[in-house]
């Protein structure tokens, strides 16, 4: 059943990033048509609830979807089993979201 | 490709067994309509007798000559040699992915033992004493059973089947593919198991969906569709468990 639930945790964290990556993508063009820097970047998101949930959200998709892509990975590749399989994974997945995390706060933190 | 200017073909064939082995090198007079298996039928009676190989009907029905001819595995018995050969040369190998016997011969164990641990077996619903089941061939059902059925159990797709050899634990295409047959099979009572056997770990959650399968399936089946069915048939039982 940990294999359904792993599986289904990557489709669902990949569903969530898909529209997350084009809402940044199409804020970012829409932004600096007209020419900005990082400081009025920044003191647009400072303080912004909806910046912070919108890439809080996309970082913990993140670390989801790319700790089970690698587990994978090490599985079929290194052929890692138990233990070191599922520790190296959540080293990965927290390893990505302190990283991620730490980055949302700097945009959004003031 | 057309046939090369040479009335001999250079036939490289892996010789040996499980221990490690090499290749053999054959030249064998070319004959029109000449099939793969007819090459290794003729170095085996007029070359070297000891070259161990395997097949039974010649007709594309069996499913036991499979072999790796340059590379690709294929039906050897319906294999034109003009169809594959490449500078007048061919290499001929046991299939990829599975333990060899001796020579051209793989033991195919694990691929059949697979298959029953994805609950390949039917279980019907019925005694025989009762009335033969009425199923409508246009039953979407039914339909998805039918275009995953033809399978002849050859292990070519096995032998394709690069997460196969990445993870031997790997139920493989011919047996996810026979449990997608039987899941859309209204008369067998077993549905539960089997989705619980093939959503474990090495069952249809790790197909990639690379298609190899697909590519190379004499039958021109599609065990990657059949996978994803299954994948999805158990997204679908476990969000209606909760």
């Amino acid at each position: 059943m940990i294999e359904l639930r792993l599986y289904l945790a990557q489709r669902i964290s990949a569903a969530i990033m898909a529209p997350l990556v084009l809402v940044h993508l199409g804020v970012m063009i829409y932004a600096i048509q007209g020419g900005v820097s990082a400081d009025e970047i920044l003191a647009r998101t400072r303080g912004s609830l909806l910046w912070g949930g919108f890439y809080g959200l996309f970082v913990i998709a993140v670390a989801v979807h790319a700790a089970i892509g690698l587990r994978n990975i090490l599985s079929e590749w290194l052929h890692l089993r138990g233990l070191l399989l599922s520790g190296l994974c959540w080293f990965i997945g927290f390893a990505l979201l302190a990283a991620g995390l730490r980055a949302v706060a700097a945009v959004v933190g003031s | 490709m057309p046939m090369p200017n040479s009335d001999h073909i250079k036939v490289k064939v892996w010789r040996g067994d499980a221990g490690g082995g090499s290749f053999a090198e054959f030249e064998v007079p070319q004959q029109p309509a000449q099939t793969v298996l007819d090459v290794v039928t003729w170095i085996q009676r007029h070359a070297d007798s000891t070259l161990s190989y395997r097949f039974a009907c010649r007709v594309g029905m069996c499913g036991s000559c499979a072999m790796m001819v340059n590379g690709i595995p294929r039906w050897t018995c319906r294999t034109h040699v003009n169809k594959v050969v490449q500078d007048n040369r061919l290499t001929v190998e046991p299939l990829r992915n599975l333990p060899v016997i001796k020579d051209l011969a793989c033991d195919m164990s694990e691929f059949f033992d697979k298959w029953k641990r994805a609950e390949g077996q039917f279980s019907g619903t019925n005694t025989r004493a009762q009335a033969v089941a009425a199923i409508s061939p246009a039953e979407p059902a039914r339909r998805a059973a039918n275009a995953a059925i033809e399978c002849i159990n050859c292990a070519i797709c096995y032998a394709a089947c690069d997460v196969v050899s990445w993870n031997p634990g790997y139920l493989g295409p011919a047996a996810l593919n026979r449990a997608w047959s039987l899941q859309n099979d209204s008369r067998d009572r077993r549905h539960g198991e089997r989705l619980r056997a093939i959503s474990a770990d090495g069952g249809c959650l790790s197909c990639h969906s690379q298609q190899g399968c697909a590519s190379y399936c004499p039958n021109e089946l599609n065990p990657t569709a059949s996978i994803a069915g299954l994948k999805k048939m158990a997204a679908s039982a476990f969000f209606r468990s909760r």
